[in-house]
C-alpha cells in the first residue's frame, strides 16, 4: 500500500511545486504551494510522523501560507505591473541547476544503505515530545528566542515610522 | 516499511524546483515561496530517515526547520512590505541599492 500511496502524494507534491515556480500570478502560487504542503504532510503520515504532519497543516498551510496570502492582497500588484520574467538564458540556468541538484540527490539516494531499525514509535507526540523536552531542550529554547526575535522584527519592520 | 531512497529522491526534486525558482523567478513572493518549498523538501529527507532509524530525532530536526521556516517567512514578508512601500515593486532585479 505505501509505495501506490507514495506515488501518488509524491507526484501530488512534485506537480504543485511545479505549478509554484511557473505561476505568472503570486495568488496562483499561494494556492499551488498550499497542495504541495498538504501532500508532503500525507507523505509525513506514511512514514508514521503524525506530530509533524499535523504540524505541517496547521504551521505551513494554516499560518505561513495565509500569511503570504495576507500580503499578495495586501501589497496588490495589479496584473501588468507584475515583473516581466527573465530571459530564457536565466530560466535555462535555473533548469540546469534544478537539473544537476537531482541527479546527484539521486546518485546518492541510489547507494543509501543503512540498516533500518526494528520498528519503533518515532514520530509520535510521545515519542518526539520526550526527545524534545530531554535531549534536545537546549535546542528548544533557543527556538523560542529566534522566534522572538523574528516577532520583534516583523513588528519593527512593518512600522511605517521606524 | 518501505526504504527511504525514494523519499530522498523525491526530497532532492523538492530541493531542486525550489532552487530552479530562485534563480529563475524575478516576483519576490514567488522566491520566497521557492524558498519554503526548498525547506519542506529537506524536511521530507529528516522524517524518511528519521523513521528508518527509528529514531526521533528525524521529527526533531524537522521540527526546528519549520520554526526557522516560519521565523525566516514572517520576516522575508515585512521586509517586502516596507520595501513595497518604499519603492512601489516586487522586482528582485530593481532592488540594486546594497549592489556595487
Amino acid at each position: 500500500m505505501e509505495p501506490i500511496l507514495f506515488m501518488l502524494f509524491g507526484a501530488i507534491a512534485v506537480g504543485g511545486a511545479i505549478m509554484v515556480v511557473t505561476r505568472k500570478h503570486p495568488m496562483a502560487s499561494a494556492l499551488y504551494l498550499i497542495l504541495t504542503l498538504f501532500s508532503v504532510a500525507a507523505l509525513f503520515v506514511l512514514r508514521q510522523a503524525h506530530f509533524l504532519a499535523a504540524i505541517q497543516v496547521i504551521v505551513y498551510a494554516g499560518a505561513i501560507v495565509v500569511l503570504f496570502i495576507f500580503v499578495i492582497m495586501l501589497i496588490n500588484v495589479p496584473e501588468n505591473r507584475l515583473p516581466v520574467e527573465r530571459a530564457t538564458v536565466m530560466r535555462l540556468l535555473g533548469v540546469i541547476a534544478a537539473g544537476l541538484l537531482i541527479l546527484e540527490t539521486a546518485l546518492l539516494a541510489r547507494r543509501f544503505a543503512m540498516p533500518a531499525a526494528p520498528a519503533a514509535d518515532s514520530g509520535s507526540v510521545q515519542a518526539v515530545g520526550r526527545a524534545l523536552f530531554t535531549d534536545y531542550l537546549l535546542a528548544f529554547e533557543i527556538t523560542s528566542v529566534l522566534l522572538l526575535a523574528a516577532v520583534i522584527g516583523a513588528i519593527t519592520l512593518a512600522k511605517k515610522k521606524i | 516499511m518501505m526504504e527511504p531512497s525514494a523519499y530522498l529522491l523525491l526530497s532532492g526534486i523538492l530541493f531542486g524546483i525550489g532552487v530552479a525558482g530562485v534563480v529563475a523567478r524575478k516576483n519576490a513572493l514567488i522566491v520566497i515561496m521557492s524558498v519554503e518549498i526548498m525547506l519542506n523538501g529537506v524536511n521530507v529527507a529528516f522524517i524518511a530517515v528519521g523513521s528508518h532509524l527509528g529514531d526521533p530525532t528525524g521529527s526533531v530536526f524537522a521540527f526546528m526547520v519549520m520554526t526557522v521556516a516560519a521565523a525566516e517567512a514572517a520576516v522575508g514578508l515585512a521586509i517586502l512590505i516596507a520595501i513595497f512601500r518604499l519603492k512601489e515593486t516586487v522586482d528582485i532585479t530593481e532592488l540594486s541599492v546594497l549592489k556595487w
